[in-house]
């Protein structure tokens, strides 16, 4: 006589995981986040810092224009390489994965210990452009805005290109073909038919890589000046150097309420599956 | 696109169309890989400071890799972290990804999202709470610290592996062995697992990857007695720079390569021997 199949029971299988987050991920940060309304006593005054004092509006500020214009960079660069990724032979796209991979997969400190290299004063770059007779000395190429964005629009343009080819790949040629026919110019055929069809993956990408950059603490730290702090920065500093705890929950309450937002935003207009599906 | 559309305007804009985006995609492929390139070929130098292009060809800074104790004590540290945070991460991870396959109960969307968070949170959120709290749990530079800390922020790409994974395995066979007498753990031993188990590799391999390049939260709970190497690195790239940082970057590279191409090649032969 058959046995009936017994399934089920399998449910304490998640327990140790969701042990461990419980107490090392969520009880960290709900702990952090707390600060911002306790320390050092029970009110809303650290809030009321962050937007009263010219200091913390500017890293603000700066937070929210170097993502800004990162993710701007990575939309110019990513969607022509995109759009050559879904729309060439099997090898081109190969190694266009391949070159876009790689980055991917290396440590963010090696690619920004990379650039360091690159940009200094004695740098390659600066020693070719003098060669040249671009320049007559090496200009400062680091500790400033450029080289906060070459680093980060280098590290985060795969955020970009995925999101972006997983949609352009799914673009029916026939409706550019039929536009076409009907006597539109490339120009506007592009306009019109490709870019709005394209629209999604322009969303997703553009919201990964802003939200990415948001919280961005090594990048900006190794490549920045004085005048380009970001949020995440600042959180360390108010940590590491004033033990202002209740500062650093502030500031990581308007991080974490911001990325959540967006994410959530995005989740609405385009749907969880194509970020993550490639 | 538009081949019909041949009128010269047009046909002029399309060609510079093609030609930019060529132009876009070759300068882009610089831009991506060559900083790696410099990097890679600069460890290898033999001027006594960091310059391009190196005079000469000398592994003087993998030497003092392995001869400074400074920069060879924190490879040690990585690699005592890594080891046992992929092994828990995969555990952990692989054991919830097949309680969330296999059973279905209210609010499992809420606890596969929490399960998934330590993706979304930023990571300095999570450094800086972690510093708090571990310091009131005594973990606080401790290698134990250091291995809980990577162990969270790794389950989630372990769970996402292993999961995809699950969804395609074939329900049938399971129940075939269950109904053929196979206690529930060696239908999972037997049956399941042979089946996961390049993702549950890959999840591995994922996990040691990301331990090894981690540096925000260990920055904030690492002393310099127990220090990975990647804060080793950030603390020498800040001071005078140390050429040996370049044969460090070459290390950390070569091993995702490894990762990435170990991790390719189990896919791989899965599809050959028609596993998923």
């Amino acid at each position: 006589m058959a046995r009936p199949v017994r399934r089920g029971g399998y449910g304490w299988l998640i327990a140790p995981a969701v042990g461990v987050l419980l107490v090392f991920f969520a009880y960290p940060v709900f702990w952090l986040l707390l600060r911002s309304a306790t320390d050092p006593h029970w009110g809303m005054q650290n809030f009321v810092t962050v937007f009263e004092r010219p200091v913390y509006l500017r890293v603000l500020w700066n937070t929210v224009a170097i993502s800004g214009m990162t993710t701007l960079f990575c939309l110019l660069i990513g969607y022509p390489l995109a759009y050559t990724m879904a729309n060439s032979s099997e090898r081109v796209r190969r190694l266009l994965v391949f070159v876009v991979l790689i980055p991917f997969w290396t440590s963010l400190l090696v690619r920004t210990f990379a650039w360091m290299v690159l940009l200094q004063k004695q740098g390659l770059i600066n020693e070719v452009l003098v060669g040249i007779g671009l320049l007559e000395r090496p200009v400062a190429l680091i500790y400033n805005r450029l080289g906060v964005l070459v680093g980060m629009v280098q590290i985060l343009l795969p955020f970009m290109v995925f999101p972006l080819y997983a949609v352009l790949i799914r673009i029916d040629g026939s409706f550019t073909a039929a536009a076409a026919t009907l006597g539109a110019t490339p120009v506007r055929n592009f306009v019109r038919v490709y870019l709005p069809l394209s629209l999604p993956g322009v969303l997703t990408g553009s919201t990964l890589v802003f939200i990415i950059s948001l919280g961005y603490f090594i990048t900006p730290a190794l490549l920045g000046g004085a005048g380009d702090l970001m949020i995440a920065q600042m959180i360390e500093r108010q940590i590491a150097h004033f033990g202002n705890w209740g500062l650093a929950g502030a500031l990581a309450v308007l991080l974490l309420v911001l990325t959540v937002l967006l994410l959530a935003a995005m989740h609405r207009l385009v749907g969880v599956r194509t970020v993550w599906e490639r | 696109m538009g081949t019909l559309a041949a009128v010269p305007p047009g046909a002029s804009a399309e060609r510079w169309w093609s030609r930019a985006r060529i132009l876009v995609c070759v300068l882009a492929a610089i831009y991506l890989v060559a900083p790696l390139a410099i990097v890679l070929i600069i460890s290898f130098s033999s001027a006594p400071f960091l310059t391009f292009p190196p005079p000469g060809f000398s592994l003087q800074w993998y030497e003092n890799l392995m001869r400074n104790p400074m920069w060879f004590g924190s490879l040690l540290t990585s690699v005592k972290v890594l080891v046992p945070t992929a092994i828990l991460a995969t555990g952990m991870g692989t054991a919830a990804a097949y309680g969330l396959a296999r059973t279905s109960f209210p609010g499992k969307a809420a606890v596969t999202g929490f399960l998934m968070a330590p993706l979304v949170v930023p990571v300095i959120i999570v450094a800086a709470g972690v510093f708090g709290v571990f310091r009131k749990f005594g973990l606080y530079g401790t290698l134990t610290g250091l291995i809980i800390a990577h162990t969270v922020l790794t389950i989630p790409y372990v769970l996402a592996t292993v999961s995809a994974a699950l969804a395609v395995v074939n329900r049938q066979l399971e129940d075939a062995a269950l109904t053929l007498g196979a206690t529930p753990w060696n239908c999972f031993r037997r049956v399941t697992l042979p089946l996961i188990l390049p993702a549950v590799l890959s999840g591995l391999l994922f996990a040691m990857v990301i331990s090894f390049d981690e540096l925000v939260v260990s920055l904030f709970i690492s002393t310099p007695i127990v220090r990975p190497v990647t804060v080793q690195m950030w603390s020498n790239i800040r001071g005078d720079v140390d050429p040996t940082i370049a044969a460090v970057a070459t290390v950390l590279f070569l091993f995702s390569l490894c990762a990435l191409l170990a991790e390719h090649v189990a896919r791989r032969h899965s599809r050959a021997t028609g596993h998923v």
